[in-house]
């Protein structure tokens, strides 16, 4: 122990530590922050995908710009994005705070509802087209009417289904992040709110709520900007149809790039994705105020 | 001394002691509404993935005549096998290549960083790097994929399994330096300057010290990540063209495309490719839904 006067200068061994974060900062920026700059630089030219790169000055982006397909696809990826917002928080919310409980049995619905999270999208977006099949699905062998339509064949239905399919593979997910904050809560607060004569329902609007309120922002910024980048299951589930009422941004730009050999197009579309983004997840975090932990360390 | 993923976690799980104090009050603040969302919500997630199930044991002939929630009278392998012959076992390798191929360097090296970020906090440098990591957590992987595609293409990889591990490797890194780095920091200082005092250099010190004691959120990170790599779909489809380099979602894809009126065998190949995932699920249940969270809950 008291070795230490012997030892060599500290400084020495320190110097290595860049070197141990070389690795990762090399890969890192190789294949996703190159890839970043890379975009934008790759939205002013013209290329196939194949031959050469032309630059090509604003012709992508003028080409983008004045296309109607560009604000169809920012509205359908808006619509995505606020319906399932508001489809999935709520019930993440009312979930989240069932699996708080603490029968058993709940632990055991539980087991069964991150079965989804553990999915790949393509493989949930194809049991979903062949259950909802008009045909050959879950409804028509059941001859229901009304489960038997072409789920996916009709504009509103088939953005619905989007919703719905986008919900069954993320709710559990989301309520897994509302029950541990549900369980963050302290009890003395349900339990002084019980002496003063409150009901269930009260103690969720005026405690539960209120509490959860940075669990809600740190899940709605997920949510948000995770929609942004639905890709896999819109893309097999619908392709982005029928016609175009599926059509996202994220695979608007795989259409334009990878089907119609447009890569400066999709470029800019790619750029757009990052702007949107970028500027949603700083509006929830002005809104919020700071993410949980954060604000947690203000407030001490 | 040591704060793993699963300790931190456990207030939550405490079941045992919280149930004999506490039922009381808890019988008398029955959550209905709850109750109700979470019954109906079991249903929704059962149902397709119980019909998915029986489906696919059903023979092709028999399936449009039969009640689509019975389970068949005489279950058959008939689908599997033909997935199987469709070149399945292939495709498996390949995303278990790919998976392990990406998993164990991103880890790797995402933990060197997140030692050298905690160790050397005091160095410009370092802060730097982490700035960096975590705008990287912002970078869609969608938003890159024509640079990387033109990348793949000039290093001469496309069509290969390492164009997939590379930029998998890449976007793996962010949120494991970030969760590891945490867990790194929670490592008492004491410890590091007892083995600073006995002579160990950085690299023991990572080894033999912070790896050890971080062991449980590196196994987390691990699961986290190989579950993504292991689903990815878009960068498959981008970067190869070949049969034989497709790993096990893209596979499914096209299979769907050759078989798609064949409702019972693109089902029992949505089960045969979901199933190490749901026996990863079985074994390390805790490890795998910490490991979803671990990035947000702390």
């Amino acid at each position: 122990m008291s070795a230490l006067t012997g030892r060599p200068p500290r400084r020495e061994p320190r110097s290595i530590l860049p070197w141990l974060a070389a690795p990762a900062l090399v890969v890192f920026a190789g294949f996703a922050v190159i890839p970043l700059v890379g975009v934008f630089a790759l939205s002013f030219t013209t290329w196939d995908g194949i031959g050469a790169i032309q630059p090509s000055g604003l012709t992508s982006w003028r080409a983008v710009l004045t296309d109607p397909g560009l604000p169809h696809a920012l509205w359908v990826t808006f619509l995505v994005m606020a319906v399932s917002w508001a489809v999935q928080t709520p019930l993440s919310i009312l979930i989240g705070t069932f699996l708080a409980g603490r029968q058993r049995y709940r632990a055991v619905l539980g087991v069964v509802y991150f079965v989804p999270v553990t999915l790949s999208s393509a493989a949930i977006a194809l049991a979903y087209k062949a259950l909802l099949d008009p045909n050959f699905g879950l409804g028509a062998g059941l001859r229901i009417q009304a489960l038997s339509q072409d789920w996916l064949g009709r504009p509103g239905l088939a953005f619905g289904v989007v919703v719905f399919v986008v919900s069954w593979q993320f709710v559990p997910f989301h309520s897994l992040i509302y029950q541990g904050g549900v369980q963050q809560i302290p009890k003395s607060l349900y339990e002084a709110a019980q002496l003063d004569g409150a009901g269930r329902v009260r103690q969720f609007f005026s405690i539960t709520l209120p509490q959860l309120k940075y669990t809600i922002i740190t899940s709605s910024t997920l949510m948000v900007v995770g929609s942004l980048t639905f890709f896999d299951l819109i893309f097999v589930l619908t392709e982005g149809g029928p016609g175009d009422a599926t059509r996202v941004l994220a695979l608007d730009m795989y259409k334009r790039g990878f089907q119609a050999s447009l890569m400066g197009p999709a470029s800019a579309i790619a750029v757009i994705l990052v702007l949107v983004g970028l500027a949603l997840a700083l509006l929830l975090r002005r809104l919020g105020g700071r993410d949980a932990g954060a604000s947690q360390l203000e407030g001490a | 001394m040591t704060t793993t993923p699963t300790e931190t976690r456990r207030p939550q799980k405490g079941t045992h002691r919280a149930r004999q104090r506490p039922s009381r009050p808890a019988a008398r603040r029955r959550n209905w509404a709850g109750g109700l969302a979470g019954w109906l919500w079991f249903v929704v997630v059962a149902v397709p993935l119980y019909w998915t199930l029986i489906t696919s044991f059903k023979a092709q002939s028999r399936y449009y005549a039969s009640n689509p929630l019975v389970p068949s009278a005489d279950p058959t392998l008939e689908n599997y096998r033909l997935v199987l012959e469709s070149d399945f076992l292939r495709y498996f390798v390949n995303s278990v290549v790919v998976t392990a191929g990406a998993v164990v360097p991103a880890v790797l090296f995402s933990f060197m960083a997140a030692y050298a970020i905690v160790r050397g906090w005091r160095m410009r440098t370092l802060r730097a790097m982490n700035g960096l990591f975590l705008m990287g957590l912002a970078i869609p992987l969608q938003a890159t994929v024509i640079p990387v595609y033109l990348i793949i293409i000039r290093l001469r990889l496309y069509d290969s399994l390492p164009a997939l591990i590379l930029p998998s490797t890449a976007f793996a890194i962010p949120l494991s330096v970030l969760v590891l780095a945490n867990f790194v920091r929670d490592v008492p200082k004491e410890l590091f300057d007892s083995m600073r005092v006995d002579g160990a250099t950085e690299w023991t010190t990572l080894w033999r010290l912070a790896a050890p004691l971080t062991r449980p959120a590196i196994l987390t990170v691990t699961i986290f990540n190989a579950l993504t790599i292991w689903n990815g779909f878009l960068l498959p489809l981008v970067l190869t063209q070949s049969p034989d380099q497709r790993t096990l979602p893209l596979a499914l894809w096209t299979f769907q495309g050759q078989y798609g009126v064949n409702v019972p065998a693109v089902l029992a190949a949505v089960v045969l490719t979901t199933l190490p995932v749901l026996v990863l699920y079985a074994f390390g249940r805790r490890q795998l839904l910490s490991g979803l969270t671990a990035g947000f809950s702390r």
